[in-house]
C-alpha cells in the first residue's frame, strides 16, 4: 500500500500541485486521471522522488519515504518498477540486455537464473523472440512491452506505469492495460498508472483518483465516474463521443 | 550569482561522483568501453590533425627564421618545444572537446530526455556514478596517450615535410630534437593532459546530465559543452604555466 499525505509541488510561481492526499491500494490498478497538464506526471514522479514535493509526505507499507534516510531510500527504490511513457530503454543495450538490467545491478543470482527470468517475462509480455533486437528496432507497443517487462523483473512490490497507453493504437492499448491488470493481481503488487484514456480507465480503473488543475476533486471506482456530479469529471469523461453515446444510451435517448 | 550557482553545482554533481558506488567490476566494464570509443573513435583525427599541424609548424618556422646565421635545426628544436608544450596537450585538447565533449555531453543529455537517467535513478542506482564516472577515468587515462600519439604524428609530420621538401636534412631535424631537450616538459605535457582529460570529460558530463527539454536542447548542451571545456582548458593551461613553468 502506498499512501501520500498532502503532496505539494510548485515550479517557480506555479503551482503544479496542491496538497494531494490519498490510498492507493495492493493487488488492483489504481489509476490517477485528469486532462493534460493538470500535474498527474509530476505527481507520479513525487511519489517516486524523481521530482522532490515542495510539502507532504509518502509512505510505502507505512515507511516514510519522504523523511527516510539514504539507506531506506534506496531500499524502497529497489522495489519499484517502473514503466515510463516513452519506454525509456537503453539504446545501446538490445531487449535482452534491459530487461536484465535490473537483475545484474540490484538482484544476487547465477547468470542462468538470470537468463530464465528474463526469457520467463518476456514470454509473460508476449515477446518471445524479440531478445536480440535493439531498441530501435521495436514499434511503439514492443517498447511499452520490454518497459514492463524490465519493470516487473525484479518482481517489483510497486508498480508505476506513466501513461502507458500514449501513442498506442486501442487494440495495443487493451493489450498493455490487461497486462497490467494481470500482472498487479498476480504479483500482488501496488500498482498506480497515471493515464487519460477513458478505455483504460473503463477497462482497469478500480480505484481512480481524479485531478483537476493541481487537485484532488474525485476519488472512486469506473462504475461511479458516470455519475460522479464533479461538473469537471463529466467534462474530461464526456469529452468522448463514444462515452456520450454510452451515457445517452443509458438514459433511453 | 548564476555564475557562482553553476561551480556550486558543478562541485556537487562532482562529489556525487562517489556516492552509493557500483561495485568495481561494473565499472571496469564500463570504462573499458569508455576507453574503446574514447581512443578509437579518436586516434585517427589525432593522428590526422597532429602531423598536419607538425608539418605547417615547421614550414611556418623555416619561413620565419631567415636570419643566415641562425642554424637550420633550429627549426626542429622550436617544432619541439611548440609541440609538447601547446600544441599536443592544449589544442589538441580543442579537438578533443569538440569531437570526445560533445559526444558526451549528447549521449547524457539525450538519455536525460528520453528518461533513462530517471530510469536508473527508480531502480536506486546513483546514475552520475554509474554513467559519469567510468567517461571521466576513461578520459583521463586516454588523454594521455592520445595526446604522446599527437606528439609523435606531430614530431614525424615535421620531419617528412622538413626532409621532403629540403626545408632541412634529416640530420639536422634530429639533431634540433634532441638539442637542449629538458624533460620536464614532457612531465608538463602529461600534466596537463591529465588535468586536460578530467576538466573535458567532466564538464561536458556536467552539461549533458542536466539537460532539460528536447532534441533541441541537447544540441544547445553539446555546444555549450564544448565551448565552457574549451575556456577551462584554457584557462588552466595558463594555471598550470604560471605554476611549473614560470621562474621562482
Amino acid at each position: 500500500m502506498i499512501e501520500i499525505k498532502d503532496i505539494s509541488k510548485s515550479f517557480a510561481d506555479k503551482q503544479i500541485l496542491k496538497g494531494i492526499s490519498g490510498v492507493f491500494e495492493k493487488g488492483k490498478p489504481n489509476l490517477i486521471i485528469g486532462a493534460s497538464g493538470t500535474g498527474k506526471s509530476v505527481l507520479l514522479k513525487c511519489i517516486v522522488e524523481l521530482i522532490k514535493p515542495d510539502a507532504g509526505f509518502v509512505f510505502f507499507d507505512n515507511r516514510n519515504f519522504t523523511e527516510g534516510n539514504k539507506s531506506l531510500k534506496i531500499e524502497v527504490r529497489r522495489e519499484i518498477g517502473m514503466l515510463f511513457q516513452g519506454g525509456a530503454l537503453f539504446d545501446s543495450k538490445n531487449v535482452e540486455e534491459n530487461v536484465r538490467f535490473p537483475l545484474d545491478m540490484l538482484a544476487v543470482m547465477p547468470r542462468d537464473e538470470k537468463q530464465d527470468r528474463v526469457n520467463l517475462v518476456l514470454n509473460r509480455v508476449g515477446l518471445q523472440n524479440a531478445n536480440k533486437k535493439m531498441p530501435s528496432e521495436l514499434s511503439g507497443g514492443m517498447r511499452k512491452r520490454v518497459g514492463i517487462a524490465r519493470a516487473i523483473v525484479n518482481n517489483p512490490k510497486y508498480l508505476f506505469c506513466d501513461e502507458p497507453n500514449s501513442g498506442l493504437d486501442p487494440q495495443t492499448s487493451i493489450l498493455i492495460d490487461e497486462l497490467i491488470q494481470s500482472i498487479t493481481s498476480d504479483y500482488d503488487t501496488t500498482t498506480i498508472v497515471v493515464t487519460h484514456d477513458m478505455n483504460s480507465v473503463m477497462g482497469i480503473g478500480d480505484n481512480i483518483m481524479f485531478i483537476y488543475q493541481g487537485e484532488k476533486l474525485w476519488e472512486g471506482g469506473k462504475s461511479d465516474i458516470t455519475h460522479s456530479g464533479v461538473k469537471e469529471l463529466d467534462d474530461f469523461v464526456f469529452a468522448n463521443k463514444v462515452m456520450i453515446a454510452m451515457r445517452d444510451k443509458n438514459a433511453g435517448h | 550569482m548564476g555564475f557562482l550557482k553553476e561551480i556550486g553545482k558543478y562541485f556537487i554533481f562532482l562529489g556525487n561522483l562517489f556516492v552509493n558506488r557500483e561495485s568495481f567490476k561494473t565499472h571496469y566494464k564500463l570504462v573499458v568501453d569508455e576507453c574503446l570509443l574514447i581512443g578509437i573513435d579518436s586516434i585517427l583525427l589525432f593522428v590526422l590533425v597532429s602531423t598536419f599541424i607538425g608539418a605547417v609548424s615547421t614550414v611556418q618556422t623555416a619561413f620565419n627564421l631567415v636570419a643566415p646565421y641562425i642554424p637550420k635545426y633550429v627549426i626542429s628544436q622550436v617544432v619541439r618545444e611548440m609541440t609538447v608544450l601547446e600544441l599536443a596537450p592544449t589544442v589538441m585538447a580543442i579537438v578533443y572537446a569538440g569531437k570526445v565533449g560533445s559526444s558526451m555531453s549528447g549521449n547524457l543529455g539525450t538519455m536525460r530526455i528520453t528518461e533513462q537517467i530517471d530510469a536508473l535513478e527508480v531502480m536506486g542506482i546513483n546514475s552520475i556514478n554509474y554513467l559519469v564516472l567510468p567517461k571521466i577515468v576513461a578520459s583521463i587515462m586516454m588523454y594521455p596517450l592520445l595526446v604522446i600519439v599527437s606528439g609523435v604524428c606531430a614530431l614525424t609530420g615535421g620531419y617528412l615535410v622538413g626532409v621532403i621538401t629540403g626545408i632541412l636534412a634529416p640530420t639536422e631535424y634530429i639533431y634540433g630534437i634532441r638539442y637542449l631537450f629538458n624533460d620536464f616538459t614532457i612531465t608538463f605535457a602529461l600534466i596537463k593532459a591529465l588535468t586536460f582529460g578530467f576538466l573535458v570529460a567532466s564538464i561536458s558530463s556536467y552539461k549533458g546530465y542536466y539537460t532539460t527539454g528536447g532534441a533541441l536542447e541537447v544540441g544547445i548542451s553539446s555546444t555549450k559543452a564544448v565551448t565552457t571545456s574549451v575556456i577551462a582548458v584554457l584557462l588552466a593551461d595558463y594555471v598550470l604555466a604560471q605554476l611549473l613553468l614560470s621562474p621562482a
